[in-house]
C-alpha cells in the first residue's frame, strides 16, 4: 500500500480503522527507531510521544514553550525535549541539529504542531491576512522546512532499512470545505498536496510521506475552534495516537525497516 | 582564483574541469555530473551536517573577547560533547582576514569560557591557539547552546553572515562538521535523481570535516586533525557491490577520500563501523579503494589540493592549475568543481615523492598529538571499531 492508499485509507473524517492496540504491537517494529515529533506536549503531540516511548521508539518532541517541554521531558523517561517554533524559519534548523545531535538521525518524522489561524473561527472574508499567513507558516512552511532539513538524514534512514517516513497530522478540514475554517483548511490542504507531491518525488530514495487525518479530536486546537462541543462526543487523543502509531509501524514493515530489525535480533 | 562569495550551494552556471584517466582536460557544467558517471559507478557522499561551531564568548580570566571555533572531536557519539579540539581567536570576526585575527589572550589549563548560554574549561593547551576543552552540562544542553548560540565558521571571502541552511548540503543528516564538506553542494535531489535513472547508486558516509584555516602558518600545516567518521554496512556492501560489478567508486569530497582510504588501508576491503583517519594524504598516498573524486577547485599548497596528488601526477595537476585560472573558475566553499579519475599507475610520471612511508605513519603521530589524551590511541593498525556493534574488524 503506497502513501497514496494510506491516505485514502483515513478516509478523512472517519476515524482511522485501529489495526491493533497499544499492548499488543508484537512486532516491535518502532523498538529502538529514532522518531521526532513536533508540538509534543499536548494534546495529540503528547499523547503519540507516550505511546512510540511504549513501543520502544526514542523520541524527540519540539514545542514552543520552555516549561511545558520541560515538564514533558522530565515526566517522561527517554523523551528529548526541544525548544522551538516550527512556523519561525530561524527556528527550524537549530530544531533540527538537535533532533539529529540527540537522536543521532532520525526515522520518523511527525509533523504535529498546528495553528487554527485566528484565535477564533472566522469566515474567511473577517480572517486577517496576518492570522491566514500563520496558519500557512504553521501548518504548511513549518512541516516543509523541517522536512528538507531531515531530509538527509530521512534519506539515509530508508537507505539503512530502518524507516525514512513522515507522518503529516492533516484533518477532514483539508478536502470538505467547512464554511470559517477557512485558514486552518487551506493550510492543512496544502500540507496534504504537498504531501503527495512530495511522496511521488521522493519514492525512489525510499521515502514515505503520508498524510493523515485523527480525527476530531478532544484538544486545546479543537477547544479552541469550537468551545461548546461536548468533549464526551470527541475521540481521545490516545486513540488517535495509538492509530497513527499503528499507521507507522504499517509504513516501517513496508520499508524495510522491519527486514532491519530482524536482522539486528540476530546479530543480539 | 577568485573566491566564490555569495553562498550558491546549487548553482546553474556551476562549472566543472574533469580530469580524464588519460590525463585529458575537459570543461563541463557542474549539472552535468551524471553524464560523466557511468551504470555500475557508485557515488559515495559524506552526509555530515555542519556544526554552527563558531561561539563567540568571553574569556573569564581576562575579560577578553574571544572567538571559539570548535575544530574537533574524538568520536561521533551524540552523547559525547562536552570535548572538543577548539581554536581560539581574539577580538574581531570573520570579515577579518584570518592571518590577521588578533592572537586570544594567554590561555592556561583551567581558565573558564562563557560563550552565551553555555560555559566551559581550558582542559589542555595543544598548541598555539588550539585547545582542548571542555563544556559544562548535559549533552542535550550543550546541543541546544550550540544550536542557539553557534554560528557557521566562516572566512572573509564571503562578506555576509551565513546561516545554517546556506551550509548544510542536500544530505545533511548526523551534525558532526566543523565546516562544511562542501563538495556536496554538487549533489541536489535532481542531481540525485538523475544519477539514480542512469543507474548510478549513490551511498554516504559521515565524516566530521574539521576546519581548513586557523590563520597560524605552522597549525595550518598540520591540518587536517583526526577526523571521526563512521562508514554503514550498507555502503561498505553497496563498494563490494559496484566493485564487482567493476564500477568506479567516486568520493564527493576529500573527507570521503579520506575515510575509505583510512578504512580500506590495510586491506582493500572497506570495512564498515566508526573510527578516526588520522592520515594524511599526498603524492606518496596509493588509492585502494576511490577511483575518481569531485571535489572543489583548491589552492596550491593547500591539504586537499595535496590530496590531489594521490590522483594525479603533478605535471598534470599544473595544467588542471593553469586551465582553473585561465578560465575563471572561483574557488572555496560556493566555488567551482573539478572531477578528477585517478591516473592508471600504468601511466603515472614519477614525480618527486615527499612522503613515501605508509600514508597514516607520519600523519598519525601528527593527530595522536593533538587528540591524545590517555583515552584513545588510534590508528589503521589496530583500527579500533568504535561504537560499532556489528564489526570488529581484528
Amino acid at each position: 500500500m503506497g502513501a497514496q492508499d494510506l491516505f485514502e485509507a483515513a478516509d478523512f473524517g472517519r476515524p482511522l480503522e485501529r489495526q491493533r492496540g497499544s499492548t499488543d504491537h508484537t512486532n516491535a517494529l518502532l523498538r529502538g527507531r529514532r522518531v521526532a515529533i513536533t508540538g509534543g506536549t499536548a494534546g495529540l503531540g503528547l499523547a503519540m510521544v507516550r505511546e512510540l516511548l511504549s513501543r520502544g521508539a526514542r523520541v524527540a518532541l519540539v514545542a514552543r514553550r520552555r516549561n511545558r517541554v520541560e515538564r514533558v521531558a522530565r515526566e517522561l523517561a527517554g523523551a528529548h525535549g526541544i525548544v522551538g517554533d516550527v512556523s519561525r524559519k530561524d527556528d527550524i534548523h537549530p530544531i533540527a541539529l538537535q533532533i539529529l545531535g540527540a537522536l543521532g538521525g532520525v526515522d520518523v518524522l511527525v509533523n504535529n504542531a498546528s495553528a487554527l489561524g485566528p484565535q477564533r473561527l472566522e469566515l474567511l472574508a473577517d480572517t486577517e491576512c496576518e492570522d491566514f499567513e500563520h496558519a500557512l507558516a504553521t501548518n504548511v512552511l513549518g512541516p516543509f522546512r523541517l522536512t528538507k532539513a531531515l531530509l538527509g538524514s530521512l534519506a539515509a534512514s530508508a537507505r539503512e532499512g530502518r524507516g525514512g517516513i513522515v507522518l503529516n497530522v492533516s484533518s477532514d478540514a483539508a478536502v470538505t470545505p467547512y464554511p470559517r475554517w477557512g485558514a486552518y483548511a487551506a493550510s492543512k490542504a496544502a500540507l496534504h498536496h504537498m504531501t503527495r507531491i512530495w511522496s511521488e518525488e521522493l519514492r525512489a530514495e525510499g521515502i514515505e510521506l503520508v498524510s493523515l487525518d485523527p480525527g476530531d479530536m478532544d484538544t486545546d486546537l479543537h477547544r479552541q475552534a469550537l468551545p461548546d462541543s461536548n468533549p464526551a462526543s470527541l475521540k481521545r487523543p490516545e486513540a488517535a495516537a495509538c492509530e497513527l502509531s499503528d499507521a507507522i509501524e504499517a509504513s516501517l514493515s513496508r520499508s524495510g525497516a522491519a527486514r532491519a530489525t530482524a536482522m539486528e535480533a540476530e546479530l543480539r | 582564483m577568485r573566491a566564490a562569495s555569495h553562498p550558491a550551494r546549487h548553482s546553474r552556471h556551476a562549472k566543472l574541469l574533469v580530469v580524464r584517466p588519460d590525463r585529458r582536460i575537459e570543461h563541463w557544467r557542474r549539472s552535468s555530473l551524471p553524464d560523466l558517471l557511468e551504470p555500475g559507478d557508485l557515488v559515495v557522499a559524506n552526509d555530515a551536517a555542519t556544526l554552527p561551531a563558531s561561539l563567540s564568548g568571553t574569556h573569564l580570566p581576562s575579560g577578553r573577547t574571544v572567538e571559539v571555533r570548535l575544530a574537533g572531536r574524538r568520536c561521533l557519539d551524540p552523547a559525547d560533547v562536552n570535548e572538543f579540539a577548539a581554536v581560539v581567536f581574539g577580538e574581531g570576526d570573520f570579515r577579518m582576514r584570518t592571518e590577521d585575527r588578533r592572537e586570544p589572550p594567554p590561555l592556561n589549563c583551567g581558565d573558564r569560557l562563557a560563550l552565551g548560554p553555555l560555559t566551559a574549561r581550558v582542559e589542555r593547551l595543544l598548541q598555539q591557539r588550539l585547545i582542548w576543552l571542555r563544556f559544562d552540562g548535559l549533552p542535550t544542553e550543550i546541543w541546544e547552546g550550540i544550536a542557539r548560540h553557534g554560528r557557521p565558521i566562516q572566512y572573509a571571502h564571503v562578506p555576509l553572515p551565513l546561516a545554517l541552511w546556506d551550509i548544510w548540503t542536500a544530505l545533511a543528516g548526523p551534525p558532526v562538521a566543523f565546516e562544511p564538506p562542501s563538495a556536496g553542494f554538487a549533489l541536489s535531489w535532481g542531481v540525485l535523481a538523475t544519477l539514480a535513472e542512469r543507474g548510478v547508486r549513490v551511498a554516504t558516509l559521515t565524516h566530521a570535516a574539521g576546519i581548513s584555516s586557523t590563520g597560524d602558518l605552522s597549525l595550518d600545516a598540520r591540518l587536517p586533525l583526526a577526523e571521526a567518521y563512521r562508514i554503514p554496512d550498507t555502503t561498505a556492501q553497496a563498494i563490494r557491490d559496484a566493485r564487482k560489478r567493476k564500477g568506479r567508486i567516486v568520493a564527493i569530497g576529500t573527507t570521503v577520500v579520506r575515510a575509505l582510504e583510512h578504512a580500506g588501508s590495510l586491506d582493500r576491503e572497506v570495512v564498515a563501523g566508526e573510527r578516526l583517519a588520522t592520515q594524511i594524504m599526498g603524492a606518496g598516498s596509493r588509492l585502494r579503494v576511490v577511483d575518481a573524486l569531485l571535489s572543489g577547485t583548491h589552492q596550491k599548497g593547500s591539504s586537499h589540493h595535496e590530496l590531489l596528488r594521490a590522483f594525479v601526477d603533478d605535471r598534470t595537476l599544473d595544467r588542471m592549475d593553469l586551465e582553473l585560472e585561465r578560465r575563471g573558475y572561483l574557488t572555496h566553499e560556493f566555488g567551482d568543481s573539478i572531477l578528477v579519475d585517478r591516473c592508471r599507475l600504468s601511466e603515472q610520471i614519477v614525480q618527486p615523492v615527499r612522503d613515501r612511508r605508509p600514508i597514516h605513519d607520519l600523519a598519525m603521530r601528527r593527530s595522536e598529538r593533538i587528540f591524545e589524551d590517555g583515552r584513545q590511541r588510534v590508528g589503521p593498525q589496530h583500527l579500533p571499531a568504535v561504537g560499532s556493534r556489528t564489526h570488529s574488524p581484528h
